[in-house]
């Protein structure tokens, strides 16, 4: 939601970078401010995955120019621990497996390194399992998930299910959604949605990576960005969702593209 | 992330030390000669410098093993001291009258003794070099009629029993490093637990290394009597050293009926530095025989050091209903190469093993499972399971995994597992994206990884494999 006093969480301007030498983000630039909810569309390939990565640190992938403040932060100075412990928090668009390391064990140590850089009560054991119990009555989550190895065997729904739990336990500043709605059914999508709605307050920012719009039927956007060779060439309200949908990406961005970047 | 995982995995080895004490040490070299003084300077009955002599007939005729996926230049069996022993000022009789240098070693070692040997419920029978220096906790497994002392010692004590049992699960030939060590160990430990006793506390040996250049060729020898039980525990360290020091020891383990022995090591001996200078050859024969009917034997070992290790824990499964099981964790870094494995013979009706794992490798070290199941003609109903887990850490290291698997019954079953996996950028990075440094990502995974041969150790046991595993792999990140 928009509103008057939101304090900007997120400004990127000019950012560049590239994989193995090859230049995917050509100058995003992009203002997030606190309550508000983006949608970045785009085809396959066209690099929202790799910002998202960018902008939680993946060394794989180098910064070559531009900025990105997080909070009036430079985000590059921190290193990819220290954004998550600042509030920084992406759901992978494929969640990787840790076998043998129990799902519990992870979310508490994950849950329990937050707390004390936010000054506040860590858990034990015992009352951890309480309180993630609760979190994933919202998302409907069987329990027996905290004993299994993080997302070890998990069906690729269950595994974003997986990543909104973390969500919720965390309670990012910023939290970046990567085509979280991909493999899930109707059912598990109204889940999650409900769960990530009622995650998103004032004082945080949600970005939605996706390329379908009917995630944006259950949470509803501020702003629709269009991702195009690795640049945002098009923003729009929820309107341009429904556009999108009816008439594809071929025609975005086109009239922009013309004369400069041939 | 390849710094970041190099400097995860180069720790220092903290057990790099040589204590100052004299040693009396045999002319370098092998022959008729030097065994007759080993035997001399221990005194020992005649059967016994046969049993070396003939070993030593063996392995003249013998030829170093070359199956192994390990390479390293020849051994200069010649330019090895055989014997060495550090120079007591005046016979033993307490804890108290034992060299300060050398308690001030055991202490900087961890070694549970004394009192603390005491608190921790801990028997332990400390080999330093080739001579049972002190052994504690003797007097209260006496009273059960446990027999726990060094093995020289036993020779003189129990010589009936020692002779009944000695290489009749590892005969003097059995294999190069076998022979050598039949020809030339020096002391090691013997255990004997009687009919229906079920030992009291857990047993244990820290074995070390301390003179360059002088092999070490421990024994032990471990038997239980029907309807008993024992639990054995292992470790081992020792000093750096440039040069490569040969450590060549052989352990039998006999189970009568119903009787069950679990072995478990946690080894650690010198590695070699980073660039692969220097380390432990460790050629290792251990075997157990579950002879009797309902017998279990079961080998637990962490292996972290050495420059080379070749070493399969096997069980002889020749009782009805009898158990083996095999349960590892080897960690390879830098230019460490590891050839273990195990050998499970099924010969007796409904025998059953279980073979779980785990090799690590990181730097530049090669790692190799090497097993074998053998189920023979007379073991019907046999069951194997056997689980080989491989991870990689960082991309210049190797895993390898040779099972061989021979069934010569139709009604026996066999199963076996295989993985291969790689602690990759991508998992650090899930971690990192959820606050956790690299450090804590990379302990948790091997703990996760190694998590089945783990819950196998002793409380104490488990902890300090934990530790190791920790200085091993990790490091000076952030
Ligand atoms: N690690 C990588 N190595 C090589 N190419 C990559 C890598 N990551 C992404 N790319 C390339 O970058 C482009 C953008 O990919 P991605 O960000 O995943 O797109 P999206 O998420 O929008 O589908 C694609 O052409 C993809 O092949
Ligand atoms: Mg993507």
């Amino acid at each position: 939601m928009i509103h008057q006093d939101s304090k900007t969480i997120l400004e990127v301007s000019g950012l560049r970078a590239a994989v193995d030498g090859v230049e995917i983000l050509k100058g995003v630039d992009l203002i997030v401010k606190s309550g508000e909810v983006h949608a970045i569309m785009g085809t396959n390939g066209s690099g929202k995955s790799t910002f998202a990565k960018v902008l939680a640190g993946h060394s794989a992938y180098q910064v070559t120019g531009g900025s990105v403040l997080f909070e009036g932060r430079n985000l590059f100075d921190l290193e990819p621990e220290e954004r998550a412990r600042a509030g920084v928090f992406l759901a992978f668009q494929y969640p990787i497996e840790i076998p043998g390391v129990s799902n519990s064990h992870f979310l508490r140590l994950a849950y329990n390194t937050l707390q004390s850089q936010r000054g506040k009560d860590e858990l034990d054991p015992l009352e951890f399992e309480d309180f993630v119990r609760e979190k994933m009555r919202l998302l409907e989550m069987n329990p027996n998930f905290l004993d299994r190895g993080v997302n070890e065997g998990f069906s690729g729904g269950e595994k974003k299910r997986n990543e909104i739990l973390q969500m919720a336990l965390l309670e990012p500043r910023l939290a970046i959604l990567d085509e979280t709605d991909s493999g899930l059914d109707i059912d598990a999508l109204r889940i999650v949605t409900n769960g990530v709605n009622k995650l998103a307050n004032k004082d945080n920012a949600i970005i939605l990576v996706t390329h379908y719009q009917r995630m944006l039927n259950y949470i509803e956007p501020d702003y629709v960005h269009v991702m195009r060779g690795g640049r945002i060439v098009k923003t729009g309200g929820k309107e341009l969702a429904l556009d999108l949908e009816t008439r594809g990406y071929d025609w975005v961005g086109v009239e922009r593209r013309a004369p400069a970047s041939a | 992330m390849s710094a970041v995982l190099q400097n995860l995995i180069n720790q220092p080895y903290k057990h790099g030390f040589v204590t100052e004490i004299e040693s009396d040490v045999a002319p370098k070299g092998l022959n008729e000669d030097i065994i007759r003084l080993i035997s001399t300077k221990k005194n020992e009955p005649a059967w016994l410098l046969d049993f070396r002599l003939k070993a030593y007939q063996q392995w003249l005729k013998m030829e170093e093993p070359k199956w192994p996926n390990v390479k390293y230049p020849r051994i200069d069996f010649q330019a090895i001291s055989y014997y060495a022993a550090p120079k007591p000022k005046k016979k033993l009789n307490s804890m108290d009258e034992v060299d300060p240098e050398l308690l001030r070693t055991f202490e900087k070692l961890g070694v549970p003794m004394h009192e603390r040997a005491a608190l921790a419920g801990v028997a332990v029978d400390v080999i330093f070099d080739s001579v049972s220096v002190a052994t504690t906790y003797k007097q209260k497994l006496a009273e059960v009629g446990i027999i726990f002392c060094s093995i020289s010692e036993a020779v003189h004590a129990y010589p009936e029993l020692v002779k009944q049992y000695l290489g009749t699960v590892v005969p003097v030939g059995d294999n190069y490093y076998a022979a050598l060590n039949s020809a030339v160990f020096t002391d090691g430990t013997f255990c004997f637990i009687p009919k229906g006793v079920k030992c009291p506390m857990d047993l244990s040996t820290y074995f070390r290394i301390n003179t360059e250049e002088s092999g070490q060729f421990e024994r032990t020898l471990i038997v239980a009597e029907e309807g008993s039980s024992v639990s054995y525990l292992e470790g081992c360290t020792a000093p750096r050293f440039d040069t490569n020091q040969l450590h060549a020891a052989v352990v039998e383990l006999i189970a009568l009926d119903n009787a069950d022995i679990k072995y478990s090591t946690v080894q650690n001996w010198y590695a070699g530095d980073e660039k692969g200078v220097g380390g432990i050859y460790n050629f290792v024969t251990k075997r157990g025989l579950a002879k009797g009917v309902n017998s279990r034997i079961s080998w637990t070992q962490v292996e972290t050091g050495s420059a080379i290790t070749w070493k399969y824990p096997s069980c002889i499964l020749q009782g009805e209903s009898s158990v083996g099981e095999f349960y590892s964790v080897a960690v390879t870094n830098n230019y460490q190469q590891a050839d273990t494995g195990t050998k499970m013979i099924h010969i007796g009706k409904n025998t059953r093993s279980t073979i779980v794992s785990k090799g690590i490798s990181a730097g530049h070290s090669n790692n190799s499972y090497r097993g074998l199941v053998r189920i023979a003609p007379t073991a019907s109903g046999a069951r194997n399971y056997s689980q080989c887990d491989s991870m990689l850490i960082g991309d210049q290291c190797g895993a390898h995994t040779f099972p061989y698997i021979q069934v010569r019954n139709q009604n026996a079953k066999v199963e076996h597992e295989a993985s291969t996996s790689k602690i990759g950028e991508d998992q650090l990075f899930y971690f990192a994206q959820r606050g956790i440094g690299s450090e804590e990502a990379v302990s948790m995974i091997i703990n996760g990884f190694c998590k089945d041969v783990f819950q196998q150790l002793p409380m104490e046991f488990a902890v300090e494999a934990t530790k190791l595993l920790g200085f091993k792999l990790e490091g000076s990140v952030g």
